[in-house]
């Protein structure tokens, strides 16, 4: 009955709770939707390439290689030539292996040279395949693809003219060798949308009339004797290898690894992308601390309400005193108030973050490429809700023990 | 047993506070069953007396003895349970709980007392026969007192007075917010069910008229003396 009565004392205040209620229901929404966002943010991470069992470089940190290789961020030290490549190919635990040759770009974009297969072999998000918005792969030599976040950005469709730029940042253009858009991709949330893919022979043909970083003077090739030309590269940037059975990724990592006759590094990728979170993952520490702030603040503010409503029920804890309750009942009657508060915010938090997911959750794919998923609450979640219902009690003592002071003094008569 | 409700003897209490407020009563009882009406103004130590009696201040010196227990004696704690044992309080002002029907209202000291709630075999029947034979209309049990209308209300603080048959009734000017006719009916039944449960009661009132009722008169001024520092 102390339960319905205090229920009942809750509702006959409803507009003060219900704003508390209110607040640290936000507050926990927020809360879980954070964490909800990092183990979401961390699941996309780890998805950003998948089925590929090792990616192939030249030697340098494993971080770094995957960094320029997946990510399409900083640059490779040195190359991997092409005998070593298919000294790599040709091994028997290699099931495919798709080269990537990078250092040109599009505007803001990377440009990527590759094999057709590409389009096969690059999943994402546990085993996604890459698909067209709208046209085609590669087919002719100056074609190319691009990313859906380039085509957003620079508002290309199929059937558009791009001229890449020879290096990152440039102003040298490739103008004599023009490329056409022949397929947009659809949006994967993975560095592929920011990427002008083109075929590797295309970035030997550019590259024709160029030696070592500077055009050749005076030489220009005509587009039709290019396309006669053999335009088998003489270096790639990197590879990414499948193996016939996972049991051999090691002993082919072994053996790219002390490969004679070039320092090459081969890594995996699951290995190099946790060693990448690590260094990442410190700003998501710093977002569960501040979320954690106001879960803290709402709980704060509930304190300041049971203070302030005190006085006005002090008749209210002298009524219960008159009826022989102790003081320490009164006590026991804030903090339950305070417990129930709390548990009935954290409940409408959670209530209110499922809608928000549901309702939102496409939206945050299309926009950010990450895919949060409507799981049932985790033990991690639950226990952040008895967290927080232990921290109402905590925080409600205070109030409360004024209560039971001022109970002492006002005994069962409150003049008022 | 009919032995005393209440004994008072050689009661001295003083406000440790800035007022400097001293009472004295050298001696007063009342009869188990036995129903006395206490006369006096306010300002004349009412207040204070029946906080002393209910046992929510300590006497200086003196003792209290209530159904053969000394309350004196008790410790803060045991006070508190005791008075939810063996005394039902009736306020001035009814001091319901507004947002709670009318039915737990009157369940309330129950929960406090494992005595009186032995007493009532099915509380929630024994809480809506006590207001039906207070004369509260029926389905009113499940309003929530703010509702109530004044006169209802104070059937309601009667009847939680009353369940569970504690020894001793007290009831502080509950007649005030009444008319003259509602007063003649509210006391009618007040002594019936007080009768009925054995209680005895003890009222505190400015209005003589009311006097012809009750088994004793006694005028506060007879047993009580106050004084007040020259301050005040």
């Amino acid at each position: 009955m102390i339960f319905r009565l205090a229920f009942a004392s809750l509702l006959a205040r409803s507009l003060t709770v219900g704003m508390t209620v209110l607040s640290i229901a936000l507050s926990v929404a927020l809360f879980l939707g954070v964490e909800k966002v990092r183990t979401g943010a961390r699941a996309s991470f780890a998805d950003t390439i998948s089925n590929t069992d090792l990616i192939v470089g030249a030697r340098s940190g494993s971080v770094q290689l995957l960094l320029y290789s997946v990510f399409r961020i900083g640059n490779a030290t040195n190359n991997v030539t092409w005998e070593s490549y298919q000294d790599i190919a040709a091994r028997p635990e290699v099931d495919w292996i798709v080269p990537i040759s990078l250092g040109d770009s599009h505007r803001q974009f990377r440009v990527m040279g590759t094999t057709a297969e590409f389009f096969e072999r690059y999943k994402f998000r546990g085993g996604r395949d890459l698909a067209f918005e709208d046209g085609r792969g590669l087919e002719d030599l100056y074609d190319a693809v691009v990313g859906a976040d380039v085509a957003e950005t620079l508002g290309y469709s199929v059937g558009d003219p791009i001229v890449v730029s020879h290096g990152l940042a440039s102003f040298t253009e490739h103008a004599d060798q023009p490329f056409r858009v022949a397929g947009v991709l659809e949006k994967t949330g993975t560095p592929v949308d920011r990427t002008v893919i083109v075929s590797l022979e295309a970035i030997e043909a550019i590259h024709v009339d160029w030696q070592s970083g500077g055009r050749i003077p005076g030489q220009s090739t005509p587009v039709d004797e290019i396309r006669q030309m053999e335009l088998t590269p003489t270096a790639i940037t990197a590879a990414l290898v499948g193996t016939e059975s996972r049991l051999q990724i090691f002993a082919l990592q072994r053996w790219i690894n002390e490969y004679p006759e070039e320092p090459l590094l081969a890594v995996l990728p699951g290995v190099a992308l946790q060693e990448l979170w690590a260094i990442v993952g410190v700003a998501e520490t710093a977002l569960i601390g501040v979320s954690a702030m106001v879960v803290v603040t709402a709980l704060i503010g509930m304190m300041a309400m049971i203070f302030s409503s005190l006085n006005e029920r002090r008749r209210e804890m002298a009524i219960f005193r008159a009826m022989g309750a102790k003081p320490r009942t009164i006590l026991g009657l804030l903090v339950l108030e305070a417990a129930l508060m709390a548990a009935i915010g954290a409940l409408a938090g959670m209530a209110l973050l499922y809608a928000a997911l549901a309702v939102g959750r496409p939206l945050i794919d299309a926009a950010f490429g990450l895919w949060l998923p409507l799981d049932p609450p985790s033990l991690r979640e639950l226990q952040t809700l008895a967290a927080v219902i232990a921290v109402a009690v905590i925080v409600s003592l205070l109030p409360a023990l004024r209560a039971y002071r001022l109970s002492l003094a006002d005994g069962m008569m409150v003049r008022t | 047993m009919s032995g005393s409700a209440l004994t008072l003897a050689g009661l001295l209490h003083q406000y440790d506070g800035g007022g400097g407020f001293t009472l004295r009563c050298p001696e007063f009882s009342v009869a188990a069953g036995e129903s006395v009406l206490l006369l006096g103004e306010s300002g004349s130590g009412k207040s204070t007396l029946l906080s002393l009696i209910c046992g929510i201040l300590a006497p200086k010196e003196g003792r209290i003895d209530i159904a053969a227990t000394e309350l004196s004696k008790l410790r803060p704690a045991a006070r508190d349970a005791f008075r939810a044992e063996h005394i039902g309080v009736i306020f001035q002002q009814f001091n319901l709980l507004p947002y709670a029907s009318a039915q737990d209202n009157v369940l309330l000291p129950l929960h406090f007392s494992s005595a009186r709630r032995a007493r009532v075999t099915d509380p929630p029947a024994r809480a809506r026969a006590l207001l039906a034979a207070l004369g509260l209309p029926e389905g009113t049990a499940a309003v929530a007192a703010r509702h109530l209308s004044v006169g209802q209300q104070q059937r309601v603080a009667v009847a939680r007075a009353l369940i569970g048959a504690p020894e001793l009734i007290v009831a502080d000017e509950p007649t005030s917010a009444l008319d003259a006719t509602t007063q003649g009916t509210f006391l009618d039944l007040l002594f019936d069910q007080c009768r009925a449960a054995g209680s005895a009661l003890l009222m505190v009132s400015h209005d003589p008229r009311i006097g012809s009722r009750f088994d004793r008169v006694v005028e506060l001024a007879d047993i009580v003396t106050t004084e007040r520092a020259a301050a005040a």
